[in-house]
Parts: C-alpha cells; structure tokens; sequence
C-alpha cells in the first residue's frame, strides 16, 4: 500500500502529551488517562479545561495532560473544582480521584459537591486498594480481599462493605449523570470512553455534574502480573460493582 | 466623604472585603465570627460574586485554594476549631503559593472551649499552624476601623508575595461596635500581575499548575528557601507596629488586638499617676516588629507583655529583646477572664514600684 492511500485509524489524542507514563506495568490509570483525553478532543476543549489531581497515583495529572492543573489535598478535589468553577464558569473543570482519595476521605467533599449540582466532571478510579502508599485496604476493597492492612482478608463485620459510590450519587438531585464502567476488554474501554465523553458533555452542554466511576486494576500491590490483574476485574469486581449508567438525566 | 457608618468589627471585616474587590466567599458558620458570612451572602449577589456555604470548614479552604489558583481575591472566615481544619488546606496554600485571606475571630480552648475572647491562637497563626515550616501574614486589628483597613491591607500584602493572610481578632473587636470610616479601597500601584494563576488555557507547551509537591532532588529544598526569602523580605518592609507614650517610658507594656485596647487605657491610667509608661502594639503579627522592640529597650527599658492566653507573643518578644528584662500577665482564655484596665495597671505599678 503506497503512503498516500494509508488513513490513520489510531492516533495519541491531541490533549494527551507524548510522554512515558510513570505507572506500573498493567495499570490502567494510563488507559483512563487516554479516555480522558479523547473526551476533550472530542468537544475541542483542551485549551480551557482545567484539571484537579487528586493525591493518589494520578497525582501528575499535569505531566500527561497538556491543560492547566491544580493539585489538591487528598479528598478534596471536589471543593478546590468548585472554587476554579465558580471563578470560571464556562472553563470545563474536571476531577480525577482514587477510591482512597474520593470514597474514603473525600466522601463530604463529593457527596456535597455533587448535591450542589456543581457543573464539573468528575473520574473517579476503583482500583479497590490504596495504590500510592502501598496497598492498604480501601472503602472499596472487596470482601475477603487481603491488603497490606486487611492482611486476613476484609471482614465486612468489622471493616464494613465495599461502598458503592455511583449508586450512591445517583440518588442526589444534584447528579445529571453517573455510571460505572471498566476497561478490562476493548469493547468496554470503548464503552468507558463514551461515558467519560457524556460526562463532558454533560457539563460543557448541560452545565451540570457528572460522575465516571471506572473499575481500574492496580498489579502491583494484587500481587498478580497484569493479566492476572485483568482478569479480576471481570471475575470479582463487576459483579460486586455492577456495570452501567446509574442515572441520565438527558436519557 | 464617605458616611461614617456605626458597625460590629465582624461587619467592617466583611465591608473592607468586599471594597478591596473580593467576589469569592467560602465559610462555615461558627460562632463568634458569623456575622461575617451573613454580611456578605447578603451583599454578594448584587456585586455579581460568588458565596458559598460549604459544608465544612475543609471544604471552605479548598474551595479558597481552588479560587485563588485561578487568579481571584478570595476568602474564608472561621473560629478556632474551624481554623484547626483548614491548616491542611493553608499548608498546600503556602505551599502551592496561593493568596487569600483567612479570618480569625478566634475563640477561647482548646476543644469545643467557650466562645469568649481569646489570644490563644498566637501560635498556631504565626508559626504555621499546619505542616512543613511555612508562615503566613498575620495581621491583629485592635479596632473596627482597623478590621475594614486592615482586611483590604491583607488582601494586598497576600497577593503581593502569594502569601496566605491571617485576619486574627476575638469576640471583643468582632462583636464591638464602633465608628468606622469606609474609605474606598485604592490598589497599591506595585500588585504583580497574576500571571500564574489558572485560565484554563493551557497547552502540551505551557500549562500553568498550581502545586507543593516537589519530588526531584534538591527541588523541594530550593522552593522552601524560596518561600523563605519571601518571609525575611516582608520581615523587611512590611512589619506595622504603634507606639503610645513610648518616648521617655522605662516600662514598655506590649499587647495586641483586644489586649491592647485594655493595656492603652492602662496605660493612660498610670501616665495620669505619674508613671512613664508606654505601648508598644504590634500590627503585623508576622512579620513580627522585633525591630521596635530593640529600639524601645535599646536603654535598659523592661517590657510587661500582656496577653488573654498563658504566654506566647512573649516568647517572640524575648526573642527579639534577649538582654531586656520581659515579664508576663496574662489570663488563660475563658468566661470572666477577660482583664480590666485596673487589673494590667495594678501589674503596671507593680513592675514600675519592685524593680
Ligand atoms: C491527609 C492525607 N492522608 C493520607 C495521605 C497518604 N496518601 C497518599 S495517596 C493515598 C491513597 C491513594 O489511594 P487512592 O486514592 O485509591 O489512589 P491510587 O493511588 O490507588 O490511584 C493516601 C492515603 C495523604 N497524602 N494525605
Ligand atoms: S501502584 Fe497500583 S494504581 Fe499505582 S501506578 Fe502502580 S498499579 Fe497503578
């Protein structure tokens, strides 16, 4: 096939920079970072969005994607967004947060944010652990699932259950749109990525709150290779946090 | 000329914000400083600004640290517990060089405490009361009129060196109500412009962001000493104090905020008994006036440093003044402990009569 008849089916997005990422092998902050990407592409929004990092793995935001960015203290993403939103109202503003980060100690910090219907997008990444500092039990480690500080396994009659945030903010008024997705299989990355594009759309067009809770694997501290990783996310963790768009209010 | 206006201190905070240009408000209620968020949730919506009432005091700070990366004047206004849950949120504001002003109206403690006067947040304000060895600009009114100038005063010394800003008073000077001129608010010609701050119009090549972590070797170290050059510059050039009768006095009494408007009428008091005696009243509580302490003990003159806590400005006096002789009163922070001007004059002829 000659050069000129060749067609590009598969490109770097725009807002995503040329860089290696930092993240171990067979993580999927990388994949979700890539969504992201695409999201702002898709509704030309690169040059005036601006991204709060959450204090997780995904901390340097501001290395991979080419947007300003604002890193906040843990948990508290959602209320530093919505201090750059009210100053700039019709700049996209997104969060992107670890389970540690939003569902454990960021829980008032989304939970009201959300109720606000303050118009921001926020990705919020299950990787059912807390992946920076080593991997100790999250708010969403899964029942019987050994970590570094559940090292017998969670045992929901002490440590509670794995909390459920999507469903959970589903129910405010505040939420325009919430879904769980995963990208464990290419048809679900593209699945992931028209959520993440509705969640943008929802505020770029809607002017509203949207919520992406994505199930992400974290190998390292699973102690599985990447395959392995994988794998669990289908076998264990859809079936505790199921699939799908939670609440639509445009549907 | 404006109208002079009769109002609480808490009010003239509120006034002097909204003149210096703040739009952006993020509080929780907290007694004795919620007359604050009520002014303003009141006036802001006619200025076009935005108020929010957070359902934290967490959430308020981060909410100010989210504004004031994209550039605008903003603010939060609590009491002493409120203040203990934003010191993380202050920590990555000085980290992440973040302006903004924050209030005080402190209250008696420590826990739940009293709602009474106290100066008993000396400490956590002006050495960093978060973590990692920062400092931000204290400032202490000691009258209404004091509260509106100095508020707008905060605002600029905090967008001058991307320093947070401590509006620090008590119940006395919030609750009071005196006469306040509401002289307009005039931008001092040397404001740098925000050129760092968030428009959200980055690209792969310049993107502006707003941060404390350093990883990189000797990078953390460098940005510390940064912050630390700015804190020896306003330390220069930006320390405010008053003296009263100071001239030929052989006792230097020192106080500040709502102490001090009890040790000046001391103060009087023991001049009219024939006392030389005399007021040294820091303004800027960091930079602290070490300067004016030299000058005024630089004879052999004794310092009485009156606080409404145990003892802690006194440490920064003796620090500043090691060969002067610094005595203390003061009263621990609660109902009834406030002093009376008879009560510091009493200590006044005491020091003046013994030594
Ligand atoms: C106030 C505070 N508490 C604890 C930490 C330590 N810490 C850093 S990252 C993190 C959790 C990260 O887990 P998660 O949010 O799930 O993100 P991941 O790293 O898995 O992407 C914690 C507890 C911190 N930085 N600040
Ligand atoms: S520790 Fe886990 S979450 Fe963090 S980069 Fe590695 S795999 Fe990803």
């Amino acid at each position: 096939m000659k050069t000129e008849e060749m067609k590009q089916v598969f490109a770097r997005p725009q807002a995503l920079n040329p860089v290696q990422t930092h993240f171990c092998p067979g993580c999927q902050h990388g994949v979700i970072h890539r969504l992201v990407a695409q999201a702002m592409d898709a509704f030309d929004i690169q040059g005036q969005t601006i991204g709060v990092a959450s204090v997780g793995c995904s901390v340097f935001l501001y290395g991979y994607f080419g947007i300003d960015v604002i890193e906040a203290p843990h948990g508290r993403a959602p209320a530093v967004a919505t201090g750059a939103k009210r100053v700039h109202p019709r700049r996209p503003v997104f969060t992107y947060q670890g389970d540690g980060d939003l569902a454990a100690i960021g829980t008032s910090e989304i939970l009201h944010t959300a109720n606000r219907g303050e118009p921001i997008t926020v990705i919020f990444v299950n990787n059912t652990t807390y992946g920076m500092t080593g991997g100790q039990m999250a708010p969403t480690t899964l029942p019987s699932q050994k970590t570094s500080t559940s090292p017998y396994g969670r045992d929901e009659s002490k440590d509670g259950y794995p909390i459920k945030m999507t469903e959970i903010l589903a129910g405010l008024e505040g939420t325009a749109y919430a879904a769980r997705v995963a990208v464990d299989t290419p048809q679900r990355v593209i699945q992931a990525g028209k959520a993440i594009k509705k969640a943008f759309q929802t505020q770029v067009e809607d002017n509203r709150f949207a919520f992406v809770e994505v199930l992400s694997t974290c190998p390292t501290n699973w102690g599985m290779n990447p395959l392995e990783a994988n794998a669990r996310v289908a076998e264990e963790m859809i079936p505790y946090f199921p699939l799908g768009v939670f609440k639509d209010v445009s549907a | 000329m404006t109208k002079r206006l009769f109002v609480k201190g808490n009010e003239a905070v509120a006034m002097g914000a909204l003149e210096a240009g703040c739009r952006y408000y993020f509080g929780y209620p907290i007694t004795p400083q919620s007359d604050i968020p009520e002014y303003i949730s009141r006036e802001m919506p006619a200025l076009g600004g935005e108020f929010i009432q957070a359902e934290s005091e967490i959430a308020s700070i981060n909410m100010l640290l989210g504004a004031s990366a994209c550039g605008a004047r903003a603010m939060t206004s609590s009491s002493s517990p409120g203040i203990s849950l934003k010191q993380e949120g202050i920590s990555y504001m000085a980290g992440s060089e973040c302006p903004g002003l924050i209030v005080n109206i402190s209250r008696s403690g420590p826990g739940l405490g009293g709602i009474d006067a106290s100066q008993a947040d000396y400490f956590q304000a002006t050495k960093g009361g978060g973590h990692g060895g920062y400092h931000i600009i204290v400032l202490a009114p000691a009258s209404v009129q004091e509260m509106y100038d100095l508020t707008m005063h905060a605002f600029d010394l905090s967008d001058r060196y991307r320093v947070p800003a401590m509006i620090l008073a008590d119940a006395v000077i919030g609750q009071m109500k005196e006469a306040l001129d509401p002289h307009p608010y005039k931008a001092p010609a040397d404001l740098p412009p925000k050129d760092w701050a968030l428009t959200g119009s980055g690209t792969r090549e310049v993107n502006k962001v707003v941060k404390s972590l350093y990883l990189g070797v000797g990078e953390l170290e460098q940005h510390n000493l940064k912050l630390h050059r700015k804190y020896a510059q306003m330390q220069e050039q930006e320390v405010r104090c008053e003296g009263y009768e100071l001239e030929d006095a052989q006792l230097v009494v020192t106080a500040y905020g709502s102490t001090a408007r009890i040790a000046h009428t001391a103060v009087r008091i023991a001049r009219r008994e024939g006392y030389k005696v005399g007021l040294l009243r820091p303004i800027t509580l960091f930079p602290f006036p070490k300067q004016a302490y030299r000058d005024h003990t630089a004879n052999g003159q004794k310092v009485l440093c009156v606080e409404l806590n145990t003892g802690q400005m006194v440490d920064d006096v003796r620090l500043a003044v090691p060969q002067a002789e610094v005595d203390f009163y003061g009263r621990a922070p609660g109902a009834g402990s406030l002093p009376t001007p008879e009560e510091i004059f009493a200590q006044i002829r005491l020091h003046c009569e013994v030594h």
